[in-house]
Formats: structure tokens, sequence, C-alpha cells
């Protein structure tokens, strides 16, 4: 059966002119996984996510989520499809505070027969907030402050909070430690965690190897555009240099032969 | 502990800042501020006359027309963009209604609308053009004050018969149903009321000196609270900070940009159509020289307000304070005993002035350097 994947791409392809940032990936998602996308910079794991939120439209290629293939016209599609994702270039408004970073494009709201006219409800966004907050455990000392004032790694918390906030069908992680603290780190991989007893799939983008160890069940290693392995490290046959000559092309998965470079 | 604590405990992130700390992070404080200013500086140096009922409606008039358009450009300049072509759109839309009015004989109930139509298509085109090229609106629309301009003049030749004034739209409005909205006094009992009371000066023999309020005054109010609504209330409102901030961030968080964008156009250029309605039945004919350089005067009320040139940041409240700081030098000056001529003077001064409060102000609270 085609729906046990959450998500399914086949010769995924994006070009920006002469650059080819990712070339024929097919990657899959079995329902209440996590996978974490590894690879060199610049080697294709924002632009692969770019292109399944709806970010950017594809060269090429198909997407399908829980079996149903899709064509997302933006973000807001995604979102709406049950994507939630943590940019790695943050998706925050400076001059907005927290709550209302939390809730943007889907605020809560009175009278909705006004449209997009209709009546903020900032006391329940506020206490959605501190919930979603809670959460991440996250100390943010005034949440009406606006997103400008505050460090990188609470700018980060929030948009993280943001993900945990909403109930998702699929979350997708950008690089979301990389600019946390070790506490801070530590209650990231603890919501990963959470996601995971609740049986909410995840695609995390990550550098750091024992992270990755600690948290996913599977590592997808992209190289110069193209997927070079799929590594089930819960079957305990890889280790952390394994990985590394995969990301470095020490070594290419056999399927992924024919491409190798 | 239960729910109906008397005292229950506040969460200190949402615990509610000191009002006099979230005042000070208000945009339009400067401009509030400017006002309090500019009004001191005239008690001083103008004539009293200045500060009577028909004083200050005098200024006020002026400061409405201009603010109708401020609070236009302030929305869309926090939304990010710029639109040069306002004045000439005053201009444009003020020939379109002239024609609607003139050439074609229809009632304002017919005209008015159709006006509202035709500039809000012409403000999309605008922001179409600006968010397909992916261009500066600045030079985009610096391109259309031209344009606008130009055509207005073609326009006018050609619906006047070659003078580059269309008259008689008084007569052709005077019976209408609808002219009371957009032209002459609002509320003349009241007035009239106020003066039997001797709440408002009076002339001799008992008719009060000011015989209503002028209605620009009330379209300028009106908007300054509803945009306020907007932007403070509403998701539109959240949707318009957002773009303007970060318009990549907004978008990939699934803030509708482009719509916002375009809309915004739309909105400015019905301000300079409303702008010209009041205008063009009030004098009753309409030329091709209106609202002539509104366009800086409106962004100049804009940044006085608060907004930043970069977007992002600003209010319609600040626009209004600015509009009237604006209207206040403008009239205040024939008060004095300075001369007309150093207008520009003071404007400029202003300009600067304002900015350097407000940036002062900004690194102040936000704790930049
Ligand atoms: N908008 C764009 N236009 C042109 N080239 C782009 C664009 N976006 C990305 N690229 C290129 O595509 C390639 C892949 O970039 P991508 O952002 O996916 O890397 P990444 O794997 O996420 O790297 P990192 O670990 O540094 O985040 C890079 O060579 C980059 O320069
Ligand atoms: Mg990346």
């Amino acid at each position: 059966m085609s729906d046990e994947f959450v998500l399914k791409t086949e010769d995924l392809t994006k070009h920006y002119g002469g650059v080819h940032a990712l070339e024929g990936a097919n990657f899959e998602l079995k329902k209440g996984e996590h996978v974490a996308i590894m690879g060199d910079n610049g080697a294709g794991k924002s632009t692969f996510v770019r292109q399944i939120t709806g970010v950017e439209q594809r060269t090429r290629g198909k997407i399908s989520l829980y079996g149903e293939e899709v064509e997302f016209g933006g973000p807001l599609d995604a979102r709406e499809a049950g994507i939630e994702t943590v940019f790695q270039t943050l998706a925050l408004a400076d001059d907005l505070d927290v709550p209302d970073n939390l809730f943007l494009g889907r605020e809560m709201t009175y009278w909705n027969w006004l449209g997009p006219f209709r009546f903020l409800d900032y006391k329940g966004m506020r206490q959605a907030t501190i919930d979603g907050l809670n959460k991440t455990a996250v100390k943010i000392p005034n949440i009406r402050n606006t997103i400008r004032n505050m460090s990188g790694g609470q700018r980060q918390c929030v948009a993280i909070a943001r993900t945990a906030t909403f109930h998702s069908r699929l979350t997708i992680m950008d690089e979301p430690t990389a600019a946390l603290g070790v506490q801070e780190t530590a209650q990231v991989e603890n919501i990963v965690r959470q996601l995971k007893e609740q049986g909410e799939p995840l695609i995390l983008v990550s550098h750091n190897m024992r992270q990755v160890f600690d948290l996913v069940d599977r590592i997808v290693v992209f190289r110069r555009g193209r997927i070079c392995a799929n590594l089930d490290i819960k079957s305990g046959d890889y280790t952390g240099e394994d990985v590394v000559s995969y990301i470095t092309g020490a070594k290419t998965g056999e399927e992924y032969m024919e491409h190798a470079l | 502990m239960s729910d109906t604590t008397p005292n229950p405990v506040v969460d200190e992130r949402i615990k509610a800042e000191p009002l006099i700390s979230r005042l000070m992070k208000r945009p339009e404080l400067g401009a509030i501020a400017g006002v309090v200013l500019v009004t001191a500086f005239f008690l001083i140096t103008a004539d009293s006359a200045m500060f009577t009922t028909a004083g200050i409606i005098n200024f006020l008039t002026p400061a409405a027309q201009l603010g109708i358009l401020a609070i236009g450009a302030a929305m869309l300049m926090i939304g990010g963009e710029f639109d040069l072509s306002i004045g000439s759109m005053v201009a444009f839309a003020g020939l379109f209604f002239g024609i609607c009015v003139m050439v074609w004989g229809f009632p304002l109930i017919v005209a008015i609308p159709l006006t509202f139509v035709f500039a809000a298509f012409v403000g999309a085109i605008n922001g179409m053009i600006v968010i397909r090229s992916g261009l500066p609106s600045f030079i985009v629309t610096l391109a259309f004050l031209f344009i606008l301009r130009g055509l207005s003049l073609v326009g006018l030749k050609w619906a006047s018969g070659g003078s580059t004034q269309l008259r008689g739209v008084r007569d052709a409005t005077e019976n209408d149903w609808l002219a009371p909205f957009f032209s002459g006094d609002a509320f003349p009992g009241l007035f009239a009321w106020l003066a039997e009371k001797g709440l408002v000066e009076t002339f001799k023999n008992g008719t009060p000196k000011v015989s209503g309020m002028p209605v620009e005054i009330l379209w300028f109010v009106v908007l300054a609270l509803v945009a306020t609504y907007i932007l403070l209330r509403t998701p539109a409102g959240n949707w318009i900070f957002a773009a303007g901030g970060d318009s990549n961030a907004a978008s990939n968080s699934g803030v509708p940009v482009n719509r916002i964008k375009i809309s915004l156009f739309m909105v400015t250029a019905c301000c300079a159509a409303l702008v010209a309605i009041i205008t063009v039945i009030d004098a009753g004919s309409t030329d091709a020289r209106r609202g002539f350089q509104k366009e800086f005067e409106a962004i100049i009320a804009a940044v006085i307000g608060g907004c930043l040139l970069t977007g992002g940041y600003g209010s319609a409240i600040g626009a209004f304070f600015g509009s009237i700081i604006f209207g206040m030098v403008v009239i205040g000056l024939t008060y004095t005993d300075f001369d007309q001529d150093w207008f520009q003077v003071f404007l400029g001064g202003m300009l600067l002035i304002a900015v350097l409060f407000n940036n002062a102000i900004r690194k102040r609270v936000t704790g930049e350097r």
C-alpha cells in the first residue's frame, strides 16, 4: 500500500539556472518514522526542504503526501496540508511579538465573518503561546516584546514552539539547534522525542552526528544535490565514521552507485 | 489553586509592562510630541486667532486632505512599499471623476463608486508591476508619477476641448443627494446649537463663525480609526507588518504577501481618489495640477508619524498627527510675523527633527546601539 508512506518524492529536481541544487531525489518517509538528512554545506538539503514545503516550485518530479500526489502553490498550502516547518533561515516577523509570530498566517480570531478584518484573539493567542513555550522550556522574558530584540537562540525557540504548538502530519526541522545553547538543544531534542512518542513523523536536517544517532531511525545522506546513501542506523550496522565517509564521498550507497561522482 | 482564586499568579512572560514604557514603544510617540511642540511654538509666536474654532478648522482642513493620503501611504509603507504616484493619482482620479460627471452626466451614486473602482484598478496595475518585476516600488511608481500626470493633462484637454481645466462640476452636483457626504460642512445644527450656548464664537447676529465641520475632517478621522483598527486588531494588520518587515519570512509563514501588497496599492490609490472627489466637488472644477507634490508631503507626514522607510514599522495614528503638524505649519505661519517663504525651511526642519527623535527613541526602547 502506497499510503504507508507519509512522504514520498520521485525524481525531485531543482535547478537554479545552471546550478543543479537537487537532482533526482527519491525519498520516502514511513508513518511514525524519524529521518535525518545529512550532507555537507551546499549539498542541497535546504533546497530539498524548500521543494516539499512549497516555498519554491520544483523543476520536475513528484511529491506525494500520505499516498496522494500534492501540488503546493505556496507555503500556506503545505501548511494547510499539515506540514509544519522550521526553516533554516527563520520565518519570523521582526516587528511582531511572540504570539503574533506563532500564529502568523493562522491567527486565532473572533467574528470570523469579517474575513481578513476579523478580530484578533490576543488573550487566546497569549495563553496558547505560553503553553507552546512550556513545551520547549525556553526562557523568553516577555512574550510581548518584538522578535527583533531577541537572541538568535530565543528566536529559534519561537520558531520551534510554533511547530510544537500545532498538531501536524509531518514536521520538518532544518538545522533547528544550530544556534542553540546546551540546555536549549536538549529541550529541542526532547520535543523531537515527544513527537516520536506521539507517532508524528519528522524530517530533521542536522550536522550534529551525536544528535542524529540519538534521535532518528534512519539517515539519508545528500551529496552535491543527489541522495548518496540511505542508512538504517537502528540496525546498528553503521557508525558515525561510516556516515562521515558517505558525506565526504569516500563511500556511496550501492543503490546510488550509477550516479556516483 | 482553584479557578476562582482572586489574584491568580500572573506568568511573568505575559506580565503587563508599565504603561509608560509601553507608550514609549509606540511609533506615533514622536508625532504626538511633535504636535505638542508645534502647538507650543504657535501659541507663543502666532496670533491667538489660530486657536479659535475657526482657526483650528482652518488648519485641520488642509491637514485632513493631506492626512487621507498620508494614512494610505503609511499603511503601504508599513507593508514595505512606496507609492510616489499618489499625487498624480489625485489629478488622474479627479479627471476621471470630472469626466463621469461632466461628459457622461452620471449622478454621484454612479460616478463616485466608478472613480474608486478606476483608482483601485490603477493601483492594482502599480502593485502588479512591482510584485511581478521585483523592482523597487520607488522606481515603478516614480514612472507612474509622470505617466499619470501626463495622462491627466491629455485627458483634460480631450474632455474640455483644449483647456487644462474642467469646470462646472459644482453646478452639476449641487442638488445630488450624495454631495453633502463629500463636500461642504457637516453638523451645521450642532454648531448652531453650540453657538446658542455660547460655546463657539459667533458673529454679532448670533450665527456661528464656523457653520460646520468640513466633511474631509470627518473622513480623515474615520479613516485614521479604521486603519488603526485594521493594523492593530486584525490578522490583515499582522500580515501587513510581517510583509513589510521581511516579505520572505512572511510568505514562508503562509502570509499572502503579494495579495497584501497589491491590496495596499489599491487602498492607497483609493485614498487619492477620495481626496480627488472631495476637492473636485468643493472647487467645482478639476485641473491637471491637482495633488501636485502631495506624494512627498504624504510620505513626510507618514515618516513624522513614525513609519520606517524600510517597512514593517509605523502607525496610522502617527500619520494622522504627522498630517496635523503639517497643516499647522502651513497655515500657522500666516498667523505669525514670519514670511510664508519660510514654510519649506520649517517643513524640512520638522522632518529632520522628527526623524532624529523617532530614531533616538527607537534605539533607546529596543536597546539597539
Ligand atoms: N536561490 C538560489 N539560487 C541559486 N542557487 C541556489 C539558490 N539556493 C540555493 N542555491 C545553491 O544550491 C546549492 C544547495 O543549497 P542548499 O541551501 O540546499 O544547501 P544545504 O545543503 O542546505 O547547505 P547548508 O548545510 O549550508 O545549509 C548550493 O550550491 C547553493 O548555492
Ligand atoms: Mg541548509
